[in-house]
């Protein structure tokens, strides 16, 4: 063997070990039979699919329809979306206005962008509890000025489930978006003006299709994580609202349904993989 | 010409960055008529305000003090897409992520002109800069020469009343640019539009303009047609700046204008005057000293022969200043060649000698 090739031998095994060996595992114990107090029975099962989507009489073995997993598949890529777009939105002005400072600036607003992230996700997560919860700051300012009642209900739902994402995530969209803006040749900007765009079309016509990669490079980091997240919802959606991630770490867990777990994780990585190729297969269209 | 309204009229213009002690006065009240129909040029080195004041008519850049009124019309406080004016950039600014096509046809669908007529307006223009069969290219296929026929299509493709050319030749090689040259003349004449075109080449200006503009230090140095600024340079920058001239410190006697080596030369002026002698070197012709006649500048000796294919140069010491001798290859055949170390006198054509305010 060449030398050259031994140099690929690391990221080769790395891979190998802790991303191709695991999937393979997963995939394999999504098609066993659950053990009774977790582990797989080495006996072929397709229980776990059919679980997904219907229910087993307990005294007929007869199935019927249950979309009560399916929602909470729905609920997360909802979820993620709207997290996503959210980041979008924030991030999107936040990445403008980053790279349009003077040079020497630029380095310290990144800094600034990523400081929150030299902090634990679990620190920050339970952080952000804190000030959403009944007696957080939030609801103890409201309260003083005479604004609310009672306590508004921050914590412990969708709303703040989406919150958790978003300050989760918000860099992973802010960074490429960054880079792309960066790289934004603004002589096109006053070419746009000059051929008598106004600014919304200026912004639709030529900015966003050229930060393009940029945004879906912001938009998969974002989604991807978001859809599969654990944290968020489990703090600060106090248990209540279940998204895939938690539905997963259940299985493994508390229900012991290993078999089912795998199979929602092997489901969870098809969605995301669909949803690369078709993003893949239009970008690619689209530079033809 | 059937409109003899101005195209663009400034008035009193002025352009200053920052304040105070570290302001920069990019432009110094320009008083500038440009009409209708007219290839315009605006030539200067680098910093002299030229691109400045483009970007002041184009609506990118609001002046100091002063007015823009472009054919009859104030537009000041009006931004770039609602003026009848439209420019191609130095860099061209191609969009990458449109077609030559759509490229073309931005401005008319901004403006939301129905489909048809875009299509056959991108049709004609594609025709007009000779693009035929690359509608459907982007600009990463193109090459310079392409992308800077795009950025004229595209420009012109809204119709515009002037069109602002911003050093648009720059980024060619020679031999694109000489070609260009002919081109865009031609192109001005058959479109009809107002051309103002901003450069730092002064072959470019002379060659593919009607009137010439130069400008330093954010004014106008002076205003006229190739064959004025050339001929007839006002002041010593304009005659340095365009061709190059020998620039000799004279003073005005009796009989022409003393200077240091060269005796009398004729030259009028007020009598005891400080001025500056302004000779191109390809209007001077060189002859053994011996043959020095009244008139004639020496004797001087070569320092230097500079051989350059087309021409022929010379480097003569003597005077208060080198001086410089261009003759054609043409030229010589038949005059005496000279080496370093030769003694020479130099004879200036009529009129050749301009005597300058010092």
């Amino acid at each position: 063997m060449k030398l050259h090739r031994l140099l690929l031998a690391p990221s080769l095994g790395t891979i190998l070990i802790f991303m191709a060996l695991p999937i393979a595992i997963t995939t394999l114990y999504s098609v066993l039979t659950p053990a009774q107090y977790g582990g797989v029975i080495w006996e072929p099962s397709s229980e776990a699919y059919i679980r997904l989507l219907f229910e087993r009489d307990i005294f007929d073995d007869t199935l019927t329809f249950n979309t009560d997993y399916l929602q909470i598949l729905g609920r997360s890529v909802l979820q993620a979306g709207v997290a996503t777009l959210l980041c979008l939105f924030i991030g999107l002005p936040t990445a403008w206005f980053i790279a349009t400072r003077p040079a020497g600036q630029k380095s310290l607003w990144l800094m600034l962008v990523t400081v929150p992230y030299w902090v634990n996700l679990l620190v920050r997560t339970i952080a952000l509890l804190l000030i959403l919860r009944d007696e957080g700051p939030i609801n103890r300012a409201l309260h003083a000025i005479g604004l609310t009642d009672g306590p508004l209900p921050l914590a412990y739902n969708n709303f703040a489930i989406g919150l958790g994402l978003v300050s989760s995530f918000l860099p992973f969209m802010i960074l490429p978006l960054y880079a792309a803006i960066e790289r934004f040749d603004f002589s096109l900007l006053e070419a746009a003006y000059d051929l008598h765009a106004n600014r919304r079309q200026a912004f639709f016509e030529v900015v966003l299709p050229i930060l393009r990669p940029g945004l879906i490079a912001g938009g998969l980091l974002v989604f991807i994580p978001g859809i599969g997240s654990y944290l968020a919802p489990d703090i600060l959606g106090g248990g209540k609202t279940l998204m895939l991630g938690n539905l997963i770490g259940m299985q493994f867990q508390g229900s012991r349904n290993w078999p089912f777990g795998a199979a929602l994780s092997t489901i969870l990585m098809a969605v995301t993989l669909i949803a690369l190729f078709i993003i893949a297969r239009r970008a690619a269209r689209e530079d033809a | 010409m059937q409109d003899q309204e101005d195209a663009c009229r400034l008035t009193g213009l002025g352009r200053t960055y920052g304040k105070g002690v570290s302001a920069h006065r990019a432009l110094d009240r320009i008083d500038l008529t440009i009409r209708s129909n007219e290839f315009f040029t605006l030539l200067g080195p680098s910093g002299c305000g030229k691109t400045t004041l483009l970007r002041l008519i184009g609506g990118f850049d609001q002046p100091t003090v002063g007015e823009i009124a472009i054919f009859g019309r104030n537009v000041a406080g009006l931004p770039p897409e609602d003026r009848p004016v439209n420019t191609v950039f130095q860099t061209y600014a191609l969009f990458p992520h449109l077609t030559v096509a759509q490229n073309v046809g931005f401005a008319l669908r901004m403006l939301g002109r129905p489909k048809a007529e875009i299509a056959a307006t991108v049709a004609r223009m594609v025709a007009l800069v000779g693009l035929e069969g690359m509608e459907h290219r982007r600009p990463d296929q193109l090459s310079g020469g392409q992308k800077q026929r795009v950025a004229l299509a595209r420009a012109l493709a809204p119709g515009p009343k002037i069109l602002l050319l911003d050093e648009p030749l720059s980024a060619l090689d020679a031999k694109l640019r000489q070609r260009m040259r002919s081109e865009l003349k031609a192109l001005q004449r058959e479109t009809g539009i107002t051309f103002v075109f901003v450069t730092h080449d002064q072959d470019e200006a002379l060659a593919m303009s009607d009137r010439i503009a130069v400008m330093q230090g954010g004014r106008v140095q002076q205003l006229g047609k190739p064959e004025e600024i050339y001929e007839a340079p006002a002041n010593r920058f304009v005659a340095d700046f365009i061709g190059g001239a020998n620039l000799i410190p004279a003073r005005i006697g009796a009989g022409g204008a003393m200077s240091e080596g060269l005796g009398v030369v004729p030259a009028k002026g007020d009598l005891g005057a400080e001025v500056t002698l302004a000779i191109r070197p390809e209007r001077l012709a060189i002859l053994p000293a011996g043959l020095q006649q009244p008139g004639d500048l020496g004797p001087l000796r070569v320092t230097e022969r500079i051989y350059m294919g087309n021409e022929l140069s010379f480097r003569l010491e003597g005077a208060s200043v080198p001086l410089h001798v261009t003759l054609p290859r043409g030229g010589l055949r038949g005059a005496q060649d000279f080496a370093p170390g030769d003694s020479v006198c130099l004879r200036a054509e009529p009129g050749a000698i301009r005597v300058l305010a010092s």
